[in-house]
């Protein structure tokens, strides 16, 4: 039962490993390939050791959805990082930091993960730790919070875990 | 045109240079040490285009993988190494142990 | 149709090497460790993607190179955030606090006033500075 789920991920692995070596190298004559194919041989097999080809590792059971939230997150990066360079070229009285809780409502580790990363990603905005289900989050001003307690982002990262 | 985005990072990487002499804080240059590093990278890929030779692309991608996992090491021997002083003494006490470690 | 890649891509290059000095000046103007931080995310995450995309523009036809500035791109974008919490992490694990506004919303519940503050010798320890 345990090997079929791990089965897959090696197969994943082993599909990602080849295509950054094929991307990375160009050549397709037989010694580069089989150089490659010894390669991602190798690295399967130590990560098999290490334990790490699983769920957390390759999450492969994320939505679909991602592609668009990827495509949202852009958005609002630019737009905060917007906001931070017009603040960096406003001096220091343009800022007035603050730590707030904010709560989340992800039921898996990987919606919080995806969650935190994602106020992490938007400058403006810094998770610092997670206690339970809130995350404490370090913003340059009130406006970083506000934005984040109107839960837009929670709820498309929600959606991700469908 | 690419150079004129090679003068901009490299005016970048100076002043990140100027924080990590500066600190005042440890974390300050690590912070530091890290932008110069991301800096780096586009650095080498802006370099690889203007000379012709986008080879160097090679460089740039090891490079970093090498800074993000310099980094990670970097705070992880700092922060595990400064555990027991924080948690004996005040904040305060800690603080002054650190300014004296670093003017070392 | 090349004039006009041609100029996108300068544009693109110009305008990541001007948020990149942005974010090395910011480092500088800012007050303390935590918001300096900010201004280092602002440079990681959209000036190295404005000037990788703007590389992007002038491949000429070399799908390699796209492959290898995707994976660049891609490598700054997950790392950058990893790097910032592990960082923000250590900083708070080693006894830095956040230096915090004055006018905070009072009435906000979330909002932590005196974050990780017991006693206000740490405080001028950091103004000292």
């Amino acid at each position: 039962m345990k090997k079929n789920i791990s089965l897959r991920y090696i197969i994943s692995l082993i599909v990602v490993l080849s295509l950054i070596w094929i991307g990375n190298s160009g050549y397709f004559n037989g010694l580069l390939l089989s150089l490659g194919a010894v390669s991602v041989a190798f690295v399967v097999f130590m990560a098999y050791r290490l334990g790490i080809v699983d769920e957390e590792s390759q999450p492969l059971s994320v939505s679909r959805r991602i592609i668009v939230y990827w495509l949202w997150l852009l958005k609002t990066l630019v737009q905060s990082n917007i906001t931070v360079v017009k603040r960096i070229w406003q001096g220091p009285k343009a800022i007035n930091p603050v730590v707030a809780r904010i709560p989340t409502s992800q039921k898996t580790e990987m919606g919080q993960t995806i969650y935190a990363n994602s106020i992490t990603l938007t400058p403006g905005t810094t998770t610092l730790d997670i206690q339970g289900d809130t995350l404490i989050v370090y913003a340059l001003s009130y406006d970083g919070i506000r934005y984040l307690q109107g839960g837009e982002m929670d709820r498309r990262v929600k959606r991700l875990e469908e | 045109m690419f150079l004129a985005a090679a003068i901009a990072i490299l005016v970048a990487m100076a002043l990140a240079l100027l924080r990590a002499f500066m600190g005042p804080t440890l974390y300050d240059r690590i912070l530091s040490v890290n932008v110069f590093g991301t800096k780096t990278v586009l650095f080498i890929a802006v370099l690889g285009f203007l000379m012709g030779r986008p080879e160097f692309l090679d460089i740039a991608l090891v490079y970093a993988l090498i800074n993000f996992i310099a980094m990670i090491g970097v705070l992880r021997f700092f922060e595990y190494k400064q555990v027991d002083v924080v948690e004996k003494s005040a904040d305060s006490k800690a603080a002054t142990t650190k300014e004296s470690e670093e003017n070392l | 149709m090349s004039e006009l890649l041609d100029g996108l891509s300068w544009g693109l290059l110009v305008l990541g090497g001007f948020i990149c000095v942005s974010g090395a000046i910011g480092m500088h103007r800012f007050p303390d460790f935590f918001s300096r931080m900010h201004a280092a995310s602002v440079t990681d995450t959209l000036g190295g993607t404005l000037i990788l995309l703007g590389l992007m523009l002038q491949i000429e036809g070399q799908y390699l190179v796209l492959v290898k500035l995707v994976l660049v791109l891609l490598f700054i974008l997950i790392t950058s955030p990893t790097g910032s919490h592990a960082l923000a992490k250590a900083a708070l694990h080693g006894g830095l606090r956040p230096k915090l506004g004055n006018k905070q919303d009072e009435q906000d519940a979330d909002v932590l006033n005196n974050f990780g503050r017991q006693s206000s010798a740490f405080e001028s320890e950091k103004d000292k500075e």
